[in-house]
């Protein structure tokens, strides 16, 4: 049997392992066409602040892949035949395949202001993007921040590690209104201003100026202009459909595939950022950019690529994250109805599930650095966020994503006089799942 | 100040009879664990299967647990000291 994964990510790591775990001898091959391979996507942030090395963001070494027996093509596809199941490098070689797996994420949406292609301007999609920002991120120069989402954040907060004088633009009246409530949103502002940034509330970049071919500043609806040495977008990220559209798989906003992460081809499979998959919470066909999410695909694709029936179900969207160096989990479905206008797509560490507005009742409690939401259904608990302590975010995520029965406490957690950490700690206590320390 | 005893009274309690547990689901896998473990314990490859720091060199130290950004390690008790019941 010959496997073909197109694309290096997290998916494609989680799909080989799979295949392995049932197939031992067939052929895989891998194609990716960042010329860094396999590396934490996520763990740019961290490289950005300054808190690991770039040599550290990788997880795997050379022993560990010759272990997992595959061949490393790196190249760009340019074509999928798929009665020949044969593709096409863009230098021309031909690959045939049996199993075909694409997994080739999503990328960051570019930014669509006049000005936009002018040197000084950056986005977050791989690593070779955080070495050029890094390159210009001098001390003491001024950078502006447009988007939303955790990647615009970390790109403020990087480049502040970095002792720049970070001005982070936000087209509304607060920081990722489609998933944190007001009083969150605040926190966060609040956080950010004390570390240094300079927020600018209902700044709507109309024009990027130029000076030397070189950004120098943006010119705002109000009228207003702002001067800068660097600018760095994250306004959303979309899936990389074009190679599936050009070979007529089925496609929305995603590759359409169904509970076998399969195709309408049933050669071919897709996981991960590009996959829109089925979400038995909503009924819907959803969009993620979640690393758990990717890697479960990647896995039940990949067994169902080695001829194991392996149904893929949604888990709960979850990620933790740091927010203005605040530790956020966010569970389940807790939006606020709200459209984010600094995000044109999903944002990557985002699942679409999160926005859908649950027709339930949100308790809350806590101030400033920690607090607790929750979206309380009939029976269950749909969602929450988790800011600072994070001693009930694992329970919460237990209680959420296995849809425990609340209805003993449900009462409790509507009662203003008690607090609701005190509740959910009590209703933890006496469940019988596996406990923290 | 108060909470700092009963940190590092945890903390002693876990050298004896505790160990450092990842939580896969909220790895992403970053390295800083690697990055910031005094003895160069490979922290992320024990994340990714999802199994505890069963290491000899394993000092749970802690610097793992309190510099993952994700709140992905935790320390968990062994019932190596404990009474059985």
């Amino acid at each position: 049997m010959k496997y073909v994964i197109i694309g290096a990510g997290v998916a494609g790591i989680a799909a080989i392992e799979a295949i392995r775990s049932v197939d031992h001898s067939g052929e895989i091959t891998m194609i990716g066409d960042d010329p860094h391979g396999f590396y934490s996507r996520p763990g740019l942030a961290y490289y950005l602040s300054g808190e690991l090395h770039d040599k550290t963001l990788y997880p795997r070494t050379a022993e560990q892949y010759r272990k997992m027996n595959f061949r490393y093509l790196k190249g760009r596809v340019k074509n999928i035949f798929r009665e020949g199941r044969q593709l096409q490098l863009e230098e021309g070689q031909l690959i045939s395949f049996d199993r075909l797996l694409i997994v080739v994420g999503a990328q960051a949406i570019p930014l669509d202001v006049k000005g936009s292609h002018l040197e000084g301007i950056f986005k977050l999609d791989h690593l070779e993007d955080a070495k050029r920002i890094l390159k210009h991120a001098r001390r003491g120069r001024r950078v502006i921040v447009i988007g939303g989402g955790i990647t615009a954040l970390e790109l403020a907060e990087g480049l502040l590690a970095r002792k720049m004088d970070v001005h982070y633009l936000l087209r509304g009246n607060r920081y990722w209104n489609s998933v944190l409530d007001e009083q969150e949103s605040k926190i966060i502002e609040g956080r950010l201003q004390e570390e240094g940034v300079t927020l600018h509330y209902r700044a709507q970049a109309l024009e990027i100026l130029e000076k030397n071919k070189r950004v120098s500043g943006v010119r705002l609806a109000d009228g207003k202009t702002l001067k800068c040495d660097l600018l760095v977008y994250a306004i959303g990220v979309r899936p990389r459909i074009d190679l599936a559209k050009q070979a007529d798989l089925k496609t929305e906003r995603g590759i359409l595939v169904d509970e076998y992460l399969q195709t309408n081809d049933p050669n071919i499979f897709a996981a991960g950022d590009v996959a829109q998959t089925y979400d038995p919470s909503s009924g819907r066909f959803t969009l993620s950019s979640l690393w758990s999410q990717a890697r479960e695909q990647g896995f039940a694709a990949g067994l169902n690529m080695a001829g194991r029936r392996a149904a893929y179900v949604k888990s709960t969207p979850f990620n933790v994250t740091r927010l203005a160096g605040l530790t956020t989990t966010v569970i389940g479905t807790v939006g606020s109805g709200c459209t984010d206008e600094d995000l044109v797509g999903i944002a990557r560490g985002d699942s679409e599930t999160w926005r859908l507005l649950p027709d339930i009742i949100a308790a809350q409690e806590g101030f400033d650095v920690n607090r607790m939401r929750l979206l309380i259904g009939e029976k269950r608990l749909l969602g929450a966020v988790v800011m600072g302590d994070q001693k009930l975010s694992y329970p919460l995520e237990k209680i959420i994503s296995e849809s425990i029965d609340i209805s003993p406490i449900r009462e409790k957690l509507l009662n203003s006089k008690l607090r609701i950490s005190d509740v959910i700690a009590e209703f933890w206590k006496n469940l019988n799942l596996p406990k923290r320390i | 100040m108060l909470d700092l005893f009963r940190y590092d009274a945890k903390k002693h309690t876990i050298l004896a009879a505790g160990q450092v547990a990842p939580d896969a689901d909220r790895c992403v896998q970053c390295g800083i664990c690697v990055y910031n473990c005094p003895v160069g314990i490979d922290v992320r490859a024990h994340a990714w299967r999802g199994e505890p720091i069963i290491h000899e060199y394993c000092l749970t130290c802690g610097e793992c647990v309190a510099r993952c950004p994700r709140g992905a390690l935790r320390f968990e008790k062994t019932d190596l000291f404990s009474k059985k019941k």
